[in-house]
């Protein structure tokens, strides 16, 4: 046992010598956790931000300049006057995502009880911004009609008092969401990568061949993989967490950060894991390149970090149980933003411990016999 | 002996700390033999490099064929006069290729018809007895054999001046022998052709016209192998080279004695019973049968592919045995026994070490692996490294090293741990003549003081002689075993080598007799000019990169499956339309008033009730866990103070963890609360507060139903059209570099513009088959058509498979590991596909940073062009500026890989 743990230190240091001698491999491992964790959660959001939006307005009364002065910031830009005619080629070619439309005589219409009606046209290949824009829009419209109908004639008391405050991120900030998610999806795509391609390189140089004749066994190659390759990108991913989300982006992380760590660990193993597996199935760069990526972009895209898990079919819920990247965001999610305990989150945790072993039996079972036949 | 072929003059390079030149000046003779000699790491190989042209000069001239060698345009008039074999067994050939798609595609790059190329490869193959293997894939041959395989690729254009590194190295003696006639006998016919051959073999050296000996990158002499002897004073060229070696070199150089062996008793170190191995139908060890004794120095010797490796790999455990038994110290091999494989040192014929560790790193992870006490692991790794004459570079990686530098360190590696048995496969392969005979005293002395039993496969007869006993081996049968001498005798030959070459000639019957008298090419022509732009050539690359491709099923079935596959869950998974919110209220209230309104939440089809709080810590406890998206608090006295219109309080906290999520879960909520308040106006007033003074009406444009997917799947597209082409693509290059083919671009005629496009067609073509699977599935399985201009779809997919393509490349061009390669396509482009082309964000939103770098990059161009073909009904008139950016794009990627690409190395 002794010498179990003595093989896995030696062979893991080789992998970590091997991982800083590629200088190529040192830089975008830095980029992928300062730049592109900071370019993502600055530059792209989900939530209706900037949205453009265009507008004919045909009435030019008091009513239509009131709804536009309320289509405000950070929702929405200013809204931006076009001509009737270009209303379409403006959202063709993507320069709006919602153009309204004040027809004539609106606001005497308006005061008149003849309910006129204004037009939005929506964009609805904008996906994220078009369902919820229009929804704020709609509130916009509703209020400003509303306040000026009122004014003119019966005051209008609302009976409610309603509130809404969201807990976690009060002001539903979403830096705080994607630079986290972003954190996580790049521990996903390094451990998988850099791994399976570590394994693959071993065997097309014939490496792994020359460590199978020495005192060494398949499980010591495959720990030692996992234990460094790992070692290395949770320290990336903690650094990260550390200077780019917490100083940097100035995102608050509510739980704790201990915990967040021994999950991230669990989760590494599961994912190099599947990386080793991959490679088993594969016999060159190549084969693993093509075999890797779509599982990646599945992982990463289908996991609950982009969009809500809940939207995602059912069917296709219960097999994304399968990728360790679901139990792991719920996780990160729990703790980081909701300051959930073990208590809450231990049946990830389990999850992903089972997902790990048994990554780790299938590829160790396969990995002698893929290997030694190169 | 008249002008020279090739003249230089100081010459100086240096890598790193290391000279591997200093001040070389030298005419080589044209029309002439002409051998270049040293040790290992002397700058042979810098220097050949350097007159082939693929290495770019650091200070010096040289002439080569009447030009500048430096000056490109003299390199690409006189590129195809000249054909370089580099080093390493077969290491410019294709291994998924057959020998003969390997030479064809030779023939290619030299624009040969397709007659021409059939006929020379017919008579090159004959000529090396290659025939019977055309078909079989150059990765399944024998090292030697790709050797013969690398040399017709060179001979295949009949060049003037013929380069070959060590082109015998690991080629077995009637091989080599047949080799060297090939050569003669092409010399003959072509007396102009000028041949300069790098050797570690002195009796090869014989036969040439001329000889410059080198050491530590200078000339320590040239003329004719008579002159070099008379300058020496020695009587054969191997002892002659020793002498002229300077002083500290020869230093502890003593000819090689073999004591006699003491017999030890006890059972044989290594037993082969019956040992078969069969590949398919292929059998590769056929019944093979010995024994060794403790001690022993067994060689094996036999012509190339005749299964000395294979049985030496079963005999490690690394191959499973088909049939009979495998035995060491006496019981039957098992591969998982850690006890035996301390006890065994193994040395396979390519070389297996970590070439991004150090020589010192390399030797102290064995120490390690082998558990040599900690104490004795520094002391031995300094050991060795004196041993093997690895001291001077104990601290580079071995892949900057010369072959015969890195035989050592594997030969170290396999000895550090004292092994009481040694399976050594060819371990003197371009090993240079001292260093050879240092080894042997190595291993004498392990055998004879230490009684380590050594099983070792050779080339060199003369390593043969020096074995307590031998075997010849030839189609994976054994055929003779005995003494150096027995051997000798019982063919009533003179020397080992021709009762080997007796013993092989019997085996093979008449079947190499094929090689007398065969008609070498004859198809002399005039000399092509080698155009600038050659289509043929880059057709040759993209031929050759198709083959290589189909060679790979598995590969070419990912290339299909994996966009389809993403496609279909990522079509169906990613969706905003946001249902089935879980919520919980806490009704502090319970009157109707407070049950009312929670009604008003239980009937929406976007909330799903949960079971009811009771306390404010049991609600955050429940949203903490995320069971909950929303929690509703009705405050006591609620219902009173609605009746008294007292605007009471509600509350309701939405977990914001995910802010997408929580934001429509707001809108839901306020569009609720709105329409509840209306009705209870409406209540209170007895009339309508006409809550739609104006009314508003929103029309989706391009997707009346607003279904998430009509977006998605044109998004798909756009990311798998990105990601995986370029992942793809970003091998092609370094892949070469880390496997040896990449000395074929720089050798030949091929421009760095032809070699770049020969590599980028095949997949663009790939993946524009694979853009109409795609098609199928959108139209199909998501019923989302393509409702503007197809034609536009498909043009723009093409150039944007080329920027895709060219990306690859250009990543390609300037990483150094295939793992770097990969790794760099996918992390650079995920970012900008994924989160700013307008997949998940809407462009017009992106800002700053996001906005940029998402232009700087080709996926939100085409965003464009996938989203406005298949759902906004456009076509080439809207999307014309998206067209040109990706043709920008495409232009610039590869337009850079060019620049970036060196056709010399540096």
């Amino acid at each position: 046992m002794a010498q179990w743990f003595a093989n896995i230190w030696r062979l893991g240091l080789k992998e970590l010598r091997s991982l800083v001698a590629d200088p190529v491999i040192v830089l975008l491992i830095i980029y992928i956790f300062s730049y592109a964790v900071y370019a993502v959660a600055t530059g792209a959001k989900l939530e209706v931000e900037n949205a453009a939006v265009g507008y004919v307005d045909q009435d030019r009364s008091e009513l239509s300049g009131r709804i536009l002065g309320a289509v405000l910031p950070p929702e929405f830009e200013e809204p931006q006057e076009v001509a009737a005619d270009e209303a379409e080629a403006a959202l063709n070619n993507s320069r709006f995502v919602f153009v309204l439309t004040f027809p004539p005589r609106f606001e005497a219409d308006v005061l008149a009880g003849r309910q006129p009606e204004i037009q939005l046209v929506v964009d609805a290949t904008a996906m994220a911004h078009a369902g919820n824009g229009a929804v704020f829009l709609r509130h916009i419209i509703q209020e400003e009609v509303a306040k000026f109908v009122s004014r003119k004639g019966d005051a209008t008391v609302l009976p409610i008092d309603l509130v809404v405050r969201a807990a976690f991120n009060p002001n539903l900030n979403s830096s705080w969401f994607s630079s986290i998610m972003q954190v996580i999806n790049n521990v996903t795509i390094l451990s998988v990568l850099l791994t399976g391609a570590a394994l693959i390189r071993e065997r097309e140089h014939g490496t792994i061949e020359h460590l199978l004749v020495m005192p060494v066994t398949p499980s010591e190659i495959m720990v030692a993989k996992i234990w460094a390759n790992g070692l290395a990108i949770v320290a990336a991913a903690i650094l990260s967490l550390l200077f780019v989300v917490q100083m940097v982006l100035s995102v608050p992380v509510a739980g704790s950060i201990t915990l967040f760590v021994v999950g991230a660990v669990i989760y590494m193993v599961s994912v190099t894991g599947l990386g080793i597996l991959l490679a088993t199935f594969t016999t060159s760069m190549p084969q693993f390149g093509l075999l890797a990526l779509p599982v990646l972009v599945v992982m990463n895209l289908l996991s609950g970090s982009t969009t809500p898990i809940e939207s995602i079919p059912e069917w296709l819920r219960i097999v994304m149980q399968a990728a360790p990247s679901t139990h792991f965001v719920a996780f990160a999610q729990a703790i980081l933003y909701r300051g959930a305990g073990l208590s809450a989150v231990w049946p990830s945790l389990v999850t992903m411990t089972v997902l790990s072993a048994v990554f780790f039996i299938i590829a160790l079972m396969r990995f002698r016999k893929t290997m030694a036949s190169a | 002996m008249t002008a020279a072929v090739a003249s230089v003059s100081g010459l100086r390079q240096s890598y790193g700390a290391v000279t591997a030149l200093d001040d070389v000046t030298l005419d080589i003779p044209a029309g002439s033999m002409a051998g270049l000699i040293g040790p290992d790491g002397v700058g042979k190989s810098t220097l050949l490099a350097i007159v082939a042209g693929v290495r770019e000069i650091q200070q010096g001239t040289a002439h080569v064929l009447g030009g500048d060698i430096a000056d490109a345009a003299h390199r690409r008039a006189c590129n195809h006069r000249i054909a370089f074999m580099p080093q390493g067994l077969g290491r410019n050939l294709y291994p998924t290729l057959s020998v003969s798609e390997n030479l064809d595609f030779f023939g290619r790059l030299f624009g040969q018809g397709e007659d021409e190329r059939a006929a020379r490869i017919k008579d090159l193959l004959a000529a090396t007895g290659l025939s019977p293997f055309a078909d079989r894939p150059a990765g399944k041959l024998s090292g030697g054999m790709k050797q013969k395989v690398s040399l017709c690729s060179a001979l295949i254009h009949d060049p003037d001046l013929l380069i070959l590194d060590e082109p015998s190295t690991g080629v077995d003696a009637l091989a080599r022998a047949q080799f060297w006639d090939l050569i003669d006998s092409i010399r003959q016919d072509r007396p102009s052709m000028s041949v300069i051959v790098a050797t570690a073999y002195m009796d090869e050296a014989e036969r040439f016209d001329w000889i410059a000996a080198m050491s530590d990158g200078r000339v320590i002499a040239t003329g004719s192998p008579d002159e070099i002897r008379k300058i020496s004073g020695e009587t054969t060229l191997e002892k002659a080279f020793v002498a002229l070696l300077p002083e500290a070199m020869r230093k502890g150089h003593v000819e090689v004695v073999v004591p006699p062996r003491k017999v030890a008793d006890g059972p044989p170190a290594i037993e082969a019973e019956g040992l078969t191995k069969r590949f398919g139908t292929f059998t590769a060890v056929d019944n093979v049968e010995f024994q060794i004794a403790p001690g022993e120095i067994f060689g094996f010797l036999g012509s190339n592919g005749c299964g000395k490796s294979v049985t030496m790999k079963m005999l490690t455990g690394l191959i499973p045995v088909t049939e009979g038994r495998a035995l060491l110290f006496g019981q039957t091999l098992d591969p998982d026994d850690m006890a035996t494989r301390l006890r065994v040192g193994y040395m396979s014929q390519s070389f297996s070490l970590y070439s991004e560790l150090t020589v010192r790193q390399n030797l102290d992870l064995h120490a390690e692996l082998y558990r040599l006490p900690i104490a004795e692991r520094a002391p031995r790794v300094a050991e060795m490294l004196a041993a093997f004459d690895l001291q001077d570079v104990a601290d580079q990686r071995p892949g900057n090293l010369p072959l015969g530098i890195r035989q050592r360190l594997q030969l170290a590696v396999a000895v550090i741990h004292k092994p009481e048995v040694l399976i050594l496969d060819e371990p003197t392969s371009g090993v240079d003549p001292v260093a050879r005979d240092a080894f042997w005293q190595y291993l004498i002395a392990l055998s004879r003081k230490d009684g380590v039993t050594i099983f070792l496969s050779t080339h060199f007869m003369i390593e043969g002689e020096r074995c307590d006993r031998i075997s010849f081996m030839h189609a994976g049968r054994v055929l003779a075993v005995g003494t150096p001498d027995e051997l000798i005798a019982s063919k009533g030959e003179s020397t080992l080598e021709a009762a080997f070459v007796s013993y092989l000639r019997e085996a093979t019957d008449t079947a190499r007799d094929a090689s007398e008298g065969a008609s070498r090419p004859t198809l002399t022509k005039a000399p092509r000019q080698a155009r600038r732009f050659d289509i043929m050539r880059l057709w040759a690359f993209a031929r050759r990169e198709t083959t290589e491709i189909l060679r790979d099923p598995m590969r070419l079935v990912f290339a299909f499956i994996g966009p389809i596959s993403v496609m279909l869950t990522v079509g169906y998974g990613i969706s905003f339309d946001v249902e089935d919110l879980p919520y919980a209220a806490l009704d502090r209230d319970q009157t109707a008033e407070s049950r009312e309104l929670l009604e008003a939440f239980a009937g929406s089809r976007y909330f799903q009730e949960r079971p009811p709080a009771f306390s404010g810590g049991e609600m955050d406890a429940r949203l903490k866990s995320g069971e909950l998206a929303l929690a509703i608090e009705v405050p006591p006295g609620f219902g009173k103070a609605l009746l008294r219109q007292e605007q009471p309080e509600l509350e309701i906290t939405i977990d914001g963890a995910m802010p997408f999520r929580g934001e429509t879960v707001r809108g839901y909520v306020q569009g609720l609360a709105l329409s509840y308040f209306f009705d209870q106006i409406e209540r209170k007033q007895g009339r309508a507060t006409d809550p739609t003074a104006a009314g508003l009406a929103t029309r989706f444009s391009y997707n009346q139903a607003f279904k998430s997917v009509f977006a998605v799947v044109p998004s798909v597209i756009m990311l798998t059209l990105i990601l995986i082409p370029a992942a793809m693509t970003a091998m092609g290059i370094v892949r070469e570099k880390e496997t040896g083919s990449i000395a074929n671009f720089r050798a030949t005629p091929v421009t760095r513009t032809e070699f770049l496009l020969g590599k980028q067609l095949p997949y663009v073509t790939i993946f524009f088959l694979s853009l109409f699977t795609l098609l199928a599935l959108a139209y199909f399985m998501f019923g989302v058509p393509v409702t503007g201009s197809m034609t536009a779809l498909i043009v723009g997919s093409l150039i944007y498979l080329f920027a895709a393509t060219g990306f690859g490349l250009l990543v390609s061009t300037f990483t150094q590991t295939q793992v770097a390669a990969i790794f760099a396509a996918i992390v650079i482009a995920l970012v900008p596909s994924v989160s700013f082309s307008g997949l998940l964000v809407p462009v017009s939103s992106l800002s700053g940073i996001g906005r940029l770098t998402g232009l700087a990059f080709p996926s939100s161009w085409y965003q464009q062009i996938s989203v406005g073909t298949f759902t906004k009904g456009l076509g080439f008139a809207d999307l014309w500026h998206n067209f040109a950016a990706l043709a920008f794009f495409a232009l610039l990627f590869i337009g850079l890989a060019v620049a970036v690409l060196k056709k010399q190395e540096k």
